[in-house]
């Protein structure tokens, strides 16, 4: 074996470590592997590591998942309590919710556990939207990671269900509260709800069946389907390599970072602890989900503020602001009141998930986008964006009405009006000033561009004049400033051929020449300075 | 209670007056059902019921009638009783300042000797229930996990799980039942003050109350334990969302944006 | 499909490949050309050895911390009681185990991430390197070869050519899924008509759920709030939450005068309305009553009922009223069921009609 080692000198022998990986690569080739990949560089800013803070609080959650899952009985069969919390003292609760007890005053560290895993799931929601926001922002969607963008929509979704499901294990008085909501929804459904809610719960709610089966559904289906999309995401992500913005140095057709190994490793790697530290403290410290106080579920009890987690706070928020349309005709009910929302619910997630594909349709740009734009480069993108937040934001606030009314003194009747308006009039008035906004920083940019940054030096010229002088921008600035792609607007061309033929020109074209022109058109982007008019200008004033 | 008897001596009357004037610009809604207790007070001394009348001409009657009969712009407190008069005046919600969607507790003005005169007074109008003595809504000795039953099935609908309060209809809510007297509780279960409806002791025994205050006493308390940590308000799911928006995720992009950041160069060039 | 596609002239043109890493000097032709990375600058631990003797030794510092962490997570555990409460400011009285298992735990793991990434940060070469992108789509004659290859084994395969195999193929994996749809099935009962009934029937007396007693009428007053559930149900039966899900009960006396729909006048007794407590919209147990407005408030999405007025819907997502039990009294006084709700109760769903 020792011939056949690509040591210079056969009669040394190799070091343990480089064996282990001879013995290896003989096997799984790790070092054609390792040649690529060793040293992959990956390019350094903040927003790039958010999509890491829900990778490691992924993994957490999947640590402590099964850490719990080890004293948890997904059961309802009642039993009458007698552990350590006093004030439930020979209730009749599920053996869900008992031994979820058990876990939080009878297991040593149980406690922490149980909120390092909802506080990290927390987490996990609220990474994964701030990493799809910068995503959508900066424009890292497009080609070629339009794939990547749905799997980590799907992993958004997935995410959702995964912890309703999760949080509705212990079946106590606030989450029961929850189920209860979701099957009242089902039932709304149209022609197969009754059906589903019955196979969905063993018969009538609640049952006793499900506990042990969103169990099943929390701890091994979701999780096993989320587990092979975050491989699929990263693989991707490693495969395509990161994008990077502009800047010196930095071109569609390479990436400037820092190697694998061994900077990225230790920054990566450290991360996950950091993540996971910071993650310990905070749930040393604040409560989550305190289900002592919450009691078991009862379908005739109830307390106010009944609210999910945020995550479904969106969903919470168009039930809330909904009308109670009620539709009864030919012995059937139809219940508008529930299943808009639902619907709703589905398209507003869906609107963003296919957005990539409907912005690659109106600019009709099939190359390969690496470098990053700036939101304010692509003002349409951003306002429709932040139109979408507001919408999503404004839910959030109709998803906790009761809590917003209570807390700012105000009629709970009149947040959910202002709900009900918001949810249609923010995002148009979101939209139009972001657009504003994003056009004045464009200007902004062409003048700093075109007559230098102002350097706060005011000059009093010989006749009296007083000017601020401009400094001329850096290279580097030059360059950064107008890296940017600009589309000119697609037109539909005559409507007569060169030979006097009529062209035929179909709808969707003209949709598309028209969305092309709300993104593209001249009041909708501030051109971008060209060489010639720098060179008429910085020659022109030349004296500054 | 201590802030009450520091201020048993004050010469309080022209205070009293002029909250009156101002509180008499508006409409008061406030209502009272007529509670069940069927238990006559008549007992009570002549000399209490006439200190309670000069008071109730002074500070009740421009709302309440003369006669405690009532007016537009308040309710008939015959039949009320000493309970009603005693929790109303007690947490300062009477007399009440302005009109409104409801009439919160403020700082009380009376005296618990006024109060007791005050309550005398209706409680001669017209039967209703009597000031609950301590025996009767004191903790000691009551089911605990039974109270907490109680509270989920009567309480927790409107003043959530541990007592923190919620929101009714216009601008209504359930207020907080933190650091309220025991016997407040009492009397607010057994009177209904305002919108909150009665639980009589036919339908919510003396038992059930005191196991109700008990439960309270041990969640709702200011060194209730809050095991995991920071109650965060104790309102659940949304200031959780909150929390973990701002300190969670914040925190962590804080850690990021320290990581990712370029390490100070050597110098500046 | 080339009509929709953009013309060349409309894309931004593509920027000349530069030199990736080259420092170049901005030509006259386009001022705003690529200047290459900027040259590398030393950070203080690269040329001051004291500094980076600095670094080694806060690096080690966080290590050695986390290492302490852990034995104080294990002495925590070992020497808390589990149900000691501690008054730590400004976070109240808490489990005193809890949070010294957080904080030994977070930072242990916190300070092996900070000693890694000041190490990467202060210690390791923080050279920028440029690594080059190739284009993902292959080039055409990789395209080519593959689609050969492709058309080659689908020939082989006779798939096009004999259809009755390929047809026979497509039938059996749509028929096969079948069996997994159809073991589906027994998780649970038809529909039927459970939703339209529950424990409640004619003579059935009003249990106060407080006190489990049957309800007079006398014991409940204007202005009060009632729960009842039908005699014969208790909490330890196996059937409890789901009778209960169904058969909850709001008691409210009005005076008859403000009574404003004649049906609930009708079903009432002196006053005395008996409602569903679970809500129409989704089924949350209703109950925030407001007795001088004699509203109902659902606390989960806030649809509000009007008790004096058949219960009706005044605001929120409800679609309709809240059932009401047809009540009276039996010959010993009682409170009694007169029949079953007569329209099913809680959420609406496609079959209710």
């Amino acid at each position: 074996m020792s011939t056949t080692t690509s040591t210079t000198d056969p009669r040394r022998k190799a070091p343990a470590g480089e064996r282990v990986a001879d013995w290896a690569d003989g096997r799984l080739g790790i070092y054609s592997l390792a040649k690529t990949n060793m040293r992959k560089i990956f390019p350094d800013h903040w927003s790039f590591m958010l999509g890491e803070i829900c990778l490691y609080s992924f993994l957490i959650i999947i640590l402590t998942g099964v850490y719990l899952t080890l004293f948890f009985h997904p059961s309802m069969n009642e039993v009458e309590y007698h552990g350590s919390y006093i004030p439930l003292q020979g209730q009749l609760m599920s053996e869900a919710f008992a031994s979820t007890l058990d876990i939080s005053f009878d297991v040593r560290g149980g406690l922490l556990i149980r909120q390092i895993h909802h506080w990290a799931a927390i987490v996990f929601l609220a990474g994964m939207f701030v990493h799809m926001m910068r995503v959508f922002f900066t424009g890292a969607f497009r080609k070629p990671r339009e794939i990547n963008w749905m799997f980590g929509f799907l992993l958004f979704v997935l995410g959702m269900f995964t912890g309703f499901t999760g949080y509705s294990l212990p079946d106590d008085l606030l989450s029961g509260t929850g189920v209860r909501f979701t099957q009242g929804a089902i039932l709304a459904t149209p022609i197969v709800g009754t059906y589903i809610s019955m196979f969905l719960f063993g018969g009538e709610f609640p049952g006793t069946d499900f506990v042990a089966r969103f169990y099943s559904i929390h701890i091994l289906l979701l999780p096993g389907i989320m587990l092979g999309l975050v491989v699929g995401h990263l693989i991707l992500v490693w495969y395509h390599k990161h994008t990077q913005f502009a800047g010196p140095g930095k071109t569609n057709k390479n990436v400037v970072g820092m190697p694998l190994l061994p900077v990225y490793t230790a920054k990566a790697g450290g991360f996950f602890f950091l993540v996971f530290g910071f993650i310990a403290m905070v749930a040393g410290i604040a409560s989550i989900n305190p289900i002592w106080v919450l009691g078991p579920y009862r379908p005739d009890q109830v307390s106010t503020g009944a609210q999910p987690d945020w995550y479904m706070g969106f969903a919470e928020g168009l039930i809330r602001a909904m009308p109670g349309w009620e539709i009864n005709l030919w012995g059937h009910t139809l219940v508008l009141g529930v299943f808009i929302p639902l619907v709703l619910f589905g398209l507003f997630l869906g609107v963003i998930a296919l957005y990539p594909f409907i912005e690659s349709w109106v600019t009709g740009d099939k190359r390969e986008h690496h470098i990053l734009d700036r939101p304010r480069n692509a003002p349409t993108r951003t306002a429709f964006g932040v139109a979408w937040v507001t919408s999503y934001m404004i839910m959030l606030i109709g998803g906790g009405n009761d809590i917003v009314a209570t807390h700012f003194h105000l009629s709970i009747n009149s947040v959910t009006w202002f709900v009900r308006i918001g949810f249609f009039v923010g995002p148009v008035i979101a939209f139009v000033v972001t657009k504003r906004i994003c056009l004045g920083l464009q200007r902004r940019d062409r003048d700093k561009v075109l007559h230098g940054r102002e350097s706060g030096i005011i000059k009093r010229l010989p006749h009296g004049e007083f000017i601020e002088v401009h400094e001329p921008l850096s290279q580097e600035a030059l360059h950064t400033l107008t890296a940017h792609d600009q589309y000119q607007p697609a037109e539909i061309g005559p409507a007569v051929d060169e030979n006097g033929v009529e062209r035929k020109v179909n709808g969707t074209q003209k949709l598309r020449a028209k969305l092309s022109n709300a993104y593209f058109g001249e009041d909708n982007q501030i051109p971008k300075p060209t060489a010639e008019e720098y060179k008429e200008i910085t020659s022109g004033h030349g004296h500054h | 209670m201590k802030k009450l008897s520091a201020r048993r001596r004050h010469p309080l009357a022209a205070v009293v007056v002029l909250l009156l004037a101002l509180a008499a610009t508006g409409g008061l809604y406030t209502a009272f059902a007529p509670a069940d207790k069927a238990q006559a007070d008549t007992s009570a001394q002549s000399l209490a019921i006439d200190e309670g009348k000069k008071l109730y001409a002074v500070g009740c009657a421009s709302c309440h009638g003369t006669g405690g009969e009532g007016t537009t712009d308040g309710p008939s407190l015959v039949g009320v009783g000493a309970a009603a008069v005693d929790f109303q005046v007690g947490t300062g919600r009477m007399p009440a300042q302005q009109p409104g969607a409801q009439i919160p507790a403020k700082k009380v003005i009376y005296s618990q000797a006024e109060i007791d005169q005050l309550a005398a007074f209706v409680a001669a109008l017209g039967a209703g229930p009597s000031v609950p003595t301590e025996e009767q809504y004191s903790p000691e000795g009551a089911d605990i996990a039974e109270g907490g039953e109680l509270f989920r099935t009567n309480c927790a609908q409107c003043h959530n799980f541990t007592g923190k309060g919620g929101a009714l209809t216009n601008g209504k809510y359930a207020p907080t039942l933190e650091d309220v007297d025991p016997k407040h509780i009492y009397e607010a279960m057994q009177t209904g003050p305002q919108n909150m409806p009665s639980f009589p002791d036919t339908t919510l025994t003396e038992k059930n109350k005191q196991d109700i205050i008990a439960y309270l006493d041990v969640v709702n308390s200011d060194d209730s334990a809050s095991p995991g940590g920071l109650e965060l308000g104790g309102l659940g799911p949304v200031s959780e969302g909150l929390f973990g928006w701002i300190f969670g995720l914040g925190g962590l992009i804080a850690v990021a944006v320290w990581v990712a950041a370029r390490t100070a160069k050597a110098k500046k060039s | 499909m080339s009509s929709q596609d953009t013309p060349e002239e409309n894309l931004p043109a593509e920027r000349a490949a530069d030199e990736h890493g080259a420092v170049r000097v901005a030509d006259e032709k386009d001022p705003f050309a690529d200047p290459g990375l900027p040259p590398h600058e030393h950070r203080i631990q690269d040329i001051d050895e004291r500094a980076a003797k600095r670094s080694e030794r806060a690096v080690a510092f966080l290590f050695t911390l986390s290492m302490l962490a852990t034995i104080g997570f294990i002495a925590a555990f070992v020497a808390i009681p589990k149900d000691e409460i501690v008054y730590i400011f400004p976070l109240g009285h808490i489990s005193g185990l809890n949070f010294a298992l957080g904080m030994t735990l977070g930072l242990a793991l916190f300070c092996i991430g900070a000693g890694a990434v000041h190490w990467a940060r202060t210690l390791m070469s923080d050279v920028e390197i440029t690594d080059e992108r190739h284009p993902i789509a292959a080039e055409p004659e990789v395209k080519a070869k593959v689609l050969a290859d492709f058309k080659e084994g689908a020939q082989e395969s006779g798939l096009g050519r004999r259809k009755l195999i390929r047809n026979t193929m497509f039938g059996a994996l749509t028929l096969v899924p079948l069996s997994g749809i159809v073991l589906l099935r027994d998780l649970g009962p038809l529909p039927e008509d459970k939703l339209r009934h529950t424990l409640w029937s004619k003579g059935k007396l009003l249990v106060n759920m407080n006190t489990n007693e049957p309800l007079r009428p006398a014991d409940v007053v204007v202005g009060s709030l009632t729960f009842a559930m039908p005699e014969g149900l208790e909490e330890h039966d196996h059937d409890f939450q789901n009778e209960i899900a169904k058969a909850a009960l709001m008691i409210v006396r009005l005076q008859p005068d403000d009574i404003k729909d004649k049906q609930e006048l009708a079903w009432s007794y002196e006053g005395i309305v008996a409602y569903s407590k679970i809500c129409t919209h989704v089924g949350c147990p209703i109950s925030l009553y407001e007795q001088q407005t004699h509203h109902v408030l659902c606390p989960c999405h806030q649809s509000t009922f009007d008790l004096s007025d058949g219960a009706r819907v005044i605001f929120g997502p409800a679609g309709h009223a809240l059932p009401q039990l047809r009540i009276g009294v039996n010959d010993e006084g009682y409170l009694e069921a007169l029949s079953d709700f007569e329209e099913p109760v809680g959420p609406a769903f496609w079959e209710r009609g």
